[in-house]
């Protein structure tokens, strides 16, 4: 018997909505602040009015909905999926009073996207937005990186257990630290130290590059976000492409690669522990699976003869591979090259990187790492079985930060995530399919929305059907969460219909 | 004395410059050039299979049919975005023409006139791009792009003034005046 859920759980619900809508609110505050600083009245006016609407929306339900009780788990589950919608909403209003988007769809389309760190855009003449509206790009996918309610939870919830079950909906099975509170901290911390390095680093780089200072510092934040949340969104229209440098795409892979590493993983550095590196399946996984899909990607493009040399060609395709693996979406060519230049086969090779993505823990989307890892050494455990005499016993270990026998129940939820995966990658590519795209580029731009990617091969324009739009925003959605805070929302909506 | 080879009459007079006078034989002399151009250019389309587009390409075509382009000297139109990045004694400049932005790498002589770079409230220099096209350059690890042999302003760009929306500072004030409201309630219902 499905139990219909109590006014008491929507209160509830209703009431960390408001905190983290709250917390939301006050980021708004950082491009009007900048919009003020380069005079720029118009946006600084978008964000103020931006800034009041999810300030009064805040304010209203927790006042309306206050409680003193922590969350249970369905409910904390539902605070987050509600809470990726509430932001979606709250965050296309700026883009949309840009003038910048088509339509509110269209900049509800490019804010899931900048939170989901996906980085597919239908902005219209990006080259002319300004200053405080491509922070706010950018500043969305760096909180969507680390978790829009890891914002509520650092700065706004009290409760420890309530605070962990909305960490765990986000995506984020893993504690770093005992307590969440300093898990999120952490977390945190390391994003901050690397913004400013990295900032850092390709401000320089944009400046022996011939850029202004300012633009070359202020591209470098916007680049490092988007790049170690493994985002994809750039200042300009041409998104890599435009800075035309070699060091500023080694200085990005080198992003990528850290926002695709699990912060588990980065806690360990820091402390010393560097042997992790070699040993932890995860990335033993990344370095295979990076390598493997290379391999494809190269052997593609040599065929179809795409690159006049060996360095053009592994400066192209290593760059748009790991831009896909990481699920950032960097591009450095035209996205109707993939198309047209490309071949099969090459696609291939970037379509199944999308598809694995990074570190379970990490700001990537996709199967991940750590699933890819088990399933392959379930898979060699099988086989062992086989070969080896029936009286033998075998186990199978793997070591993620401490060395573990691998069990069924891993294996179990590992392949239910992958097909999970694999079932919305399917759903995008069949919805594409239905609208008369080719098959192949549906599956190309299906997996880049539901992996979190952002790579496009031309799909992803102002003009592709709205119910294509609305597809991407459940994928980008969807795949961001993982799935579980998805259907238990889907669940909760079932019980209030059918329950008793 | 008649000059065989272009059939014009040099007259030498005693005391003056010698001096070229046209004779009636002249007209051969234009059909014969004529002749010589178009077998020249036919050889030049059909042997050495390089063009030279006269109108401006868009970049729509240029990326569409890169490869029929490629190595070819083109003409491409478009705005100036961003800034003009300085590498050496070249720059790099990119050139939207309203669909996509391609990127020029030209002499810094050749860039000299350009003033304005696309960015917010400001509209960049509009000019026009002779050069050659690559579609996968080799100098510069694969990027499709344009080396210029010359560049042309075409029209100058300009800044504009911020402005805001009337009705968009009428909702700022509305809902600024919900928040005192709220805010009140709260401090009532505090009490």
């Amino acid at each position: 018997m499905i139990l219909k859920p109590q006014l008491k759980d929507a209160k509830i619900i209703g009431y960390y909505l408001g905190k983290v809508i709250l917390g939301l609110a006050f980021t708004m505050l950082l491009p009007a602040l900048l919009a003020v600083a380069k005079a720029e009245i118009g946006p600084a006016l978008d964000f103020f009015t931006s800034f009041e609407i999810s300030l009064i929306l805040g304010l209203l339900l927790t006042w309306a909905c206050f409680v003193e009780v922590e969350l249970n788990w369905m409910q904390g589950m539902i605070v987050v999926s509600l809470s990726w919608l509430v932001a979606m909403a709250l965050g296309a209003i700026p883009l949309y009073l840009s003038g910048h988007w088509k339509s509110f769809l269209d900049a509800c389309f490019d804010s899931m996207s900048g939170f989901a760190t996906t980085g597919l855009t239908l902005a219209q003449d990006l080259d002319h937005l300004s200053f405080a509206h491509n922070l706010w790009r950018h500043l969305i996918m760096f909180i969507g990186g680390q978790g829009i309610v890891i914002i509520a939870i650092s700065f706004f919830v009290k409760g420890f257990s309530g605070a962990f079950k909305m960490y765990v909906g986000e995506a984020r099975d893993e504690k770093i630290l005992p307590n969440v509170l300093q898990t999120s901290r952490f977390i945190w911390l390391v994003s901050i130290t690397y913004l400013v390095l990295g900032t850092l680093a390709l401000g320089a780089a944009g400046i022996s590059g011939g850029m202004r200072p300012f633009n070359a510092f202020f591209h470098g934040a916007c680049v490092f976000m988007a790049a170690f949340d493994t985002g994809g969104f750039a200042p300009q229209s041409q998104n890599i492409l435009y800075y035309h440098s070699m060091i500023f795409e080694i200085i990005t892979v080198a992003i990528m690669v850290l926002g695709a590493i699990n912060f588990k993983l980065h806690y360990h550095i820091w402390m010393g522990n560097r042997k992790e590196i070699i040993r932890n399946i995860e990335m033993v996984t990344l370095f295979i699976t990076i390598g493997a899909t290379f391999l494809i990607t190269a052997a593609g493009l040599a065929q179809a003869n795409v690159y006049p040399g060996a360095v053009a060609l592994f400066r192209k395709g290593f760059y748009q591979l790991i831009s896909g693996h990481t699920g950032t979406g960097f591009q450095t060519i035209y996205a109707a090259q993939f198309n047209l230049e490309w071949s099969h086969l090459a696609l291939t090779g970037v379509i199944s990187a999308m598809a694995l993505g990074g570190a379970v823990c990490s700001t990537t989307g996709a199967i991940k790492m750590l699933r890819v890892g088990i399933i392959f050494k379930a898979l060699a455990e099988d086989i062992k079985r086989i070969i080896l005499p029936e009286k033998a016993i075998v186990v199978q270990k793997f070591h993620h930060i401490k060395t573990m026998f691998l069990d069924d129940k891993q294996v179990r939820a590992a392949l239910f995530i992958t097909l999970a995966y694999i079932a919305l990658y399917g759903l995008g590519t069949l919805v594409g399919v239905y609208y008369g795209y080719p098959f192949l580029n549906s599956l190309f731009e299906s997996t880049s929305a539901a992996a979190n990617v952002g790579l496009s091969c031309g799909i992803t324009q102002a003009g592709m059907p709205a119910a294509l739009k609305v597809t991407y925003i459940f994928q980008m959605w969807a795949g961001r969460l993982e799935f579980m805070s998805v259907f238990t929302l889907i669940g909760f909506f079932i019980a209030v219909v059918k329950g008793k | 004395m008649k000059c065989p080879l272009i059939n014009k009459r040099i007259l030498f007079e005693r005391g003056a410059k010698p001096r070229v006078e046209n004779n009636k034989c002249s007209s051969r002399l234009t059909s014969f050039a004529r002749r010589l151009f178009v077998l020249v250019f036919f050889y030049t389309v059909y042997f050495t299979n390089y063009t030279v587009f006269a109108q401006p390409v868009s970049s729509t075509e240029l990326i569409t049919r890169a490869k029929q382009y490629d190595g070819q000297e083109v003409i491409y139109q478009g705005e100036v975005v961003g800034e003009v990045m300085r590498r050496g004694p070249y720059a790099w400049v990119n050139v939207h023409d309203g669909a996509n932005a391609i990127g020029v790498w030209a002499g810094l002589s050749l860039i000299q006139d350009i003033t304005y770079a696309g960015a917010y409230q400001v509209r960049g220099d509009i000019i026009e791009v002779a050069g050659v096209f690559h579609r996968a350059c080799l100098e510069h690890g694969g990027d499709l792009d344009i080396h210029a042999a010359n560049v042309t302003l075409k029209e100058r760009g300009k800044k504009s003034l911020d402005s805001f929306d009337s009705g968009e500072v009428a909702t700022a004030v509305l809902l600024l005046g919900v928040l005192v409201l709220i805010w009140i309630l709260n401090q009532l219902r505090g009490k």
